[in-house]
């Protein structure tokens, strides 16, 4: 009978497995990157100002951000913490207001005819603006619309945006897209060179 | 009664450690299924603007980043202490980014290429006009899907 070979010591496991983990744990890094999501409009080189569909006035919101981080809304000024009220009246209109844009009707999933904004929200900012208000601004804006679908989402399905399945969001998503044009700074010169 | 007689010997027996491996082993799996090594090292102050409406990334594979910031001290010296470019392990102009973006695809398989995504990493205070040419940029090398990276605003009201 062949002898039994005898057995790895296992003592030394727990050693070699808390080695490695205190390893992992030094080197790892948690933060799930997150951040906003845009799309930048492409580079168009030959298209004529004059060829784009005329946009009118009622139509566009216009936020500016200037080199002091101040914003002018449709010509008013105004706290961030305002704006985000500000932008989903403007892109709701829900009293068919004159001075707010246009609707016309389109046939959506799940919802029939529906009268969709032809708003647009422009933002411009100064090429001295700080950065941090740039997001601050934009994230005010992106979470207009979102509040918006997600409004929608409530009384239409019951449930929030996220959390509706992917034919229903995009029905929504055509209810309430999300049209923010970066226009280019018209800035000169960032304030206060130094 | 003789049940809760006190045994003779007073020692306790040895708490058994066969199972520390296995805890050990669970978590040390844990650390490595969660943990993304960082592949560049900062060269620049930063701190992320916050923000509330935030999309995660969801392929890291697919994401190239672009770090603005003012240089750490130590780079201070010889890059001074106005914001600058970080691409890969180096400082770098506006004018590089394209280069960047086009070595970033062709580090890509070709399937890949439209569903990559850029993030900004920018510092809270860099004024815009960095971020600007860096805008005009990506669009000039079609790099349109861009994510400005941020933190979780935690709420205080």
């Amino acid at each position: 009978m062949a002898k039994k070979p005898p057995e790895i010591p296992s003592a030394s496991l727990a050693d070699i497995a808390f080695l490695l983990l205190i390893f992992f744990m030094v080197t790892t890094t948690m933060d799930a990157d997150k951040g906003l999501e845009r799309r930048l409009p492409p580079m168009a080189e030959n298209i004529d100002e004059k060829d784009a569909p005329p946009v009118k006035e009622r139509n566009v919101f216009i936020v500016l951000v200037n080199k002091d981080n101040q914003l002018l809304v449709e010509g008013e000024w105004m706290n961030v913490k305002e704006l985000r009220e500000k932008a989903k009246e403007f892109m709701a209109n829900p009293y068919d207001d004159e001075n707010l844009p246009e609707k016309e009707p389109k046939e959506v999933n799940f919802f029939g005819e529906v009268q969709v904004s032809k708003g647009i929200i422009s933002l411009q900012n100064d090429l001295g603006t700080q950065y941090g208000t740039y997001i601050e601004v934009q994230n005010e804006l992106v979470g207009a619309i979102n509040d918006l679908r997600n409004e929608l989402a409530k009384s239409k399905f019951g449930k929030a945006y996220d959390l509706l399945d992917k034919e229903k969001q995009d029905a929504i998503r055509e209810i309430y897209p999300q049209r923010i044009s970066e226009a280019e700074p018209k800035g000169i010169k960032p304030g206060g060179g130094k | 009664m003789s049940k809760f007689r006190k045994n003779g010997s007073k020692e306790l027996p040895a708490i058994s450690t066969a199972s520390l491996p296995d805890v050990v082993f669970m978590l040390l799996f844990f650390f490595m299924t969660v943990t993304t090594m960082r592949e560049v090292t900062l060269m620049v102050r930063q701190t992320l603007p916050q923000a509330t409406e935030l999309n995660k990334l969801e392929k890291k594979s697919l994401v190239s980043y672009i770090y603005v910031g003012v240089p750490q001290p130590q780079f201070q010296r010889v890059f001074g202490n106005e914001p600058r470019i970080q691409l890969n392990d180096e400082f770098h102009e506006v004018g590089d980014i394209i280069d960047f973006i086009v070595a970033e695809r062709q580090a890509r398989d070709e399937a890949e290429i439209p569903f990559m995504i850029t993030s900004l990493k920018v510092d809270e205070y860099t004024k815009m006009k960095i971020v600007q040419d860096i805008k005009q940029e990506l669009r000039r090398a079609s790099a349109l899907h861009i994510n400005y990276s941020s933190r979780k605003r935690v709420e205080n009201n």
